[in-house]
């Protein structure tokens, strides 16, 4: 089989590749930059140098990182925060919109449409009366053997999990992916005698794969790279994530100075989760952004 | 389907128990923050120099020698990094949980004591004194905060640049004129051997901008605000003083002496591309330990009312919340003791804050490589604004420095900055 090779074709190509090398260069840079020390950093900075590893290269920027942090902790914080958002986000996300999708009661369009304004309002405009609330709220401890309440919840995962589990983005995905399913399957299976959990639960999840996929990766982006809210709400190293992980190293009025060649090998071991995540789920994800028609 | 219900009951309430408790020891630092606990109470203390290892390697050691010295009190310390430090201060104190000790940026300070985050300090009037102006912070005449160290300000060159281009030079007692220092920069400009005559350090930001470039501005006549109210800056930010400063300032970039896109790292001066350096005490090990004797630190210009740098660090202040402010003296007192001091100025570089132990500091000691930055913070010091305001006021002038840098009219941009702080001020009832 031959293939024609038209100009526009080659065009198209090259397009392609041209974007591919764009958004590649900022990667290829933190990756090799964090296989140099600082001062080949800064030398190599004006040449095609920068984005290849090139000259002495070596991991002190890296054993630097691990010396200078408690990185496993926050790894594991950050991976144990995101995972638990990800998957109660999905479960109550999807729920709510089956609800909204699938079933028919009265506001339902000016309950879509609320949650939708939720998306117009930046977190940072919320942000300290949620932390007034969070700070009055009572919770759960185990303390001396025994279940307590103690009121508060800073200083703990819940605080950075519990506000970020629904999201109005995420039910709107599913929503917009729940409405393309043939109403019919719920019919059938409301006629087998189905509960519209068991609708949820056996048809509409099994359907629903790239939406899943979608929200998950989006979800876990967000909290992944949440900076602002642990900042203040946690106020112990122990459970601090990796984003804030990243003021480690600045300090350019100290005798040390900013560490450059530490942060970026810290930003490619913090980047390196998400890249695994999404080459996992890429192929649902794209399905599930030209299927719902949203784009993340 | 019942099962499952039950299932997924049994782990949400042992989620809800495992996600919300296993923190709570870490927590009681600061909620129980003063409570006594059979005959110890706890003091909780936040520093900012998470990721500092020198640093924060001399706050432990005074921590783990006070507690072992008494019983009647425990210092837990919790470490923050300094860029989100004062975020993280801010949280604490709209939700009320705020530790017993902090540390606080001087200049910072009066902020802190005007929003009701910090209580006067009180300790022994003998150990105040004997501090560096630097080193102390007051505002409304009382002491708020008291640190270990303060910083300096000088400009780096090499003895050989300077004798090459037949460069005068300057003492403390006789620094550069502003009309040697332009001679000067033209002549190294001039040599061609150099990338650019000077790094001003303008790849740095935030706090950066006010402390470095403020007292040149003063040293022109200028200032920041109105110092004798804190209640404009209309006429200060924008005189004719602040105005040549500026248009000077700016001056050193478009005529290519400086680079306006200069980068953080500041390694040009030591690899020899650039001929000066403004810089701090706390940066000039490298270049010593690089050039040897050809290094000279020199004083800032003269630009006619005399040189001026920058004054006050990091420093110790009690929460106006700490139950127990008593004890945190007692710790405050007990960290700024000699031998602490000389740790610090061992391990970070900065200036010691009393004189005793600035003899004990080989660098800082009379007759050291660094002696002259003491000279430098003693005779040229200026605090920068002691007012509620100057939080919004150093981000206002750094963004109008920027500008200046990046070509814009001087006048324009400081009678913009000098809006905006009138306007910040009038926002917030001039923060009486």
């Amino acid at each position: 089989m031959k293939t024609k090779l038209s100009v526009g074709l080659v065009l198209q190509y090259a397009l392609a590749v041209f974007f591919m090398l764009l958004f590649c260069l900022p990667l290829l840079f933190m990756i090799s930059s964090s296989l140099k020390d600082p001062q080949a950093i800064f030398a190599d900075v004006k040449s095609w140098k920068a984005f290849f590893p090139v000259g002495d290269v070596n991991f002190d920027q890296y054993l630097g990182v691990f010396e200078r942090l408690p990185m496993a902790q926050f790894v594991f914080n950050s991976l144990l925060v995101s995972g638990v958002v990800v998957i109660a986000g999905l479960f109550v996300n999807s729920l709510a919109a089956f609800a909204i999708a699938r079933l028919k009661f009265r506001g339902q369009n000016s309950l879509l449409v609320f949650l939708i304004a939720t998306l117009v309002i930046p977190f940072e405009t919320i942000a300290m009366p949620l932390l007034v609330l969070v700070n009055s709220l009572p919770r759960l401890s185990w303390e001396d053997g025994s279940i307590e309440i103690t009121i508060g919840w800073l200083n703990t995962y819940l605080v950075q999990i519990m506000p970020f589990i629904a999201g109005g983005f995420s039910i709107f995905l599913f929503v917009q992916y729940f409405k393309t399913l043939p109403k019919e399957l719920d019919e059938a299976a409301i006629i087998d005698g189905a509960s519209y959990f068991s609708i949820y639960w056996r048809i509409i999840v099994p359907l629903a794969g790239p939406a899943f996929a979608t929200s998950a990766i989006l979800s876990f982006l967000a909290i992944w790279n949440a900076y602002l809210w642990p900042v203040m709400v946690v106020q112990t190293e122990a459970l601090r994530p990796v984003q804030v992980g990243l003021d480690y190293f600045w300090a350019s009025t100290s005798e040390e100075g900013t560490q450059w060649g530490e942060i970026m090998a810290y930003s490619t071991l913090i980047t390196l989760p998400i890249l695994i995540i999404f080459v996992i789920f890429q192929r649902a994800f794209v399905a599930s952004v030209a299927s719902s028609g949203v784009k993340g | 389907m019942i099962k499952l219900t039950r299932a997924l009951l049994a782990a949400s309430a042992a989620s809800a128990i495992v996600l919300s408790g296993c923190a709570a020891t870490d927590s009681a630092s600061n909620s129980e923050e003063g409570a006594a606990t059979g005959e110890t109470t706890t003091i909780s203390m936040w520093s900012h120099a998470a990721g500092n290892d020198q640093e924060i390697a001399t706050v432990k050691e005074a921590i783990t020698d006070f507690n072992a010295s008494q019983t009647q009190y425990e210092v837990v310390l919790e470490e923050f990094p300094q860029e989100s430090y004062n975020d993280s201060i801010a949280a604490a104190a709209a939700s009320n949980t705020l530790p017993c000790v902090v540390d606080v940026d001087g200049p910072i300070m009066p902020n802190w004591a005007w929003a009701g985050y910090l209580q006067p300090l009180t300790i022994d009037s003998a150990l105040e004194q004997s501090l560096l102006p630097g080193a102390k912070g007051y505002y409304n005449d009382q002491l708020y905060s008291a640190g270990a160290w303060d910083a300096a300000l000088g400009m780096l060159a090499r003895k050989s640049t300077l004798e090459a281009v037949g460069a005068r030079i300057p003492t403390v007692a006789e620094p550069w004129t502003q009309a040697e220092f332009d001679a000067l920069l033209a002549a190294i400009d001039a040599t061609g051997d150099y990338d650019y005559a000077i790094d001003w350090g303008n790849g740095w930001t935030g706090e950066w901008f006010p402390y470095a470039y403020s007292p040149i501005m003063q040293s022109f006549g200028g200032d920041l605000i109105d110092r004798s109210s804190f209640e404009t800056a209309d006429g200060v930010i924008n005189s004719d003083a602040s105005v040549a400063f500026g248009e000077w300032f700016g001056s050193t970039f478009a005529k290519g002496y400086a680079n306006a896109a200069q980068t953080g790292d500041r390694t040009e001066f030591i690899a020899g591309t650039i001929a000066l350096q403004y810089n701090g005490n706390w940066a000039v090990k490298d270049a010593y330990e690089a050039l040897g004797d050809d290094l000279l630190i020199l004083p800032p210009p003269n630009f006619g009312q005399g040189p001026k740098i920058g004054a006050a660090s990091w420093q110790f202040g009690i929460s106006s919340t700490c139950e127990s402010p008593e004890g945190a003296s007692a710790f405050i007192e007990f960290i700024l003791q000699d031998k602490y001091i000389v740790a610090f100025a061992n391990r970070i570089g900065l200036i010691p804050a009393t004189a005793t132990a600035a003899e004990q500091v080989p660098n800082y000691a009379p007759g050291g490589p660094f002696a002259v930055f003491v000279e430098f913070s003693n005779s040229y010091g200026v605090l920068r604004p002691p007012t509620p305001a100057y939080l919004s006021v150093s981000t206002i002038y750094e963004k109008a420095v920027a500008d200046i840098i990046n070509g814009a009219n001087a006048k324009q941009a400081l009678d913009a900055a000098a809006d905006e702080i009138d306007a910040n001020l009038a926002d917030n009832d001039f923060y009486r």
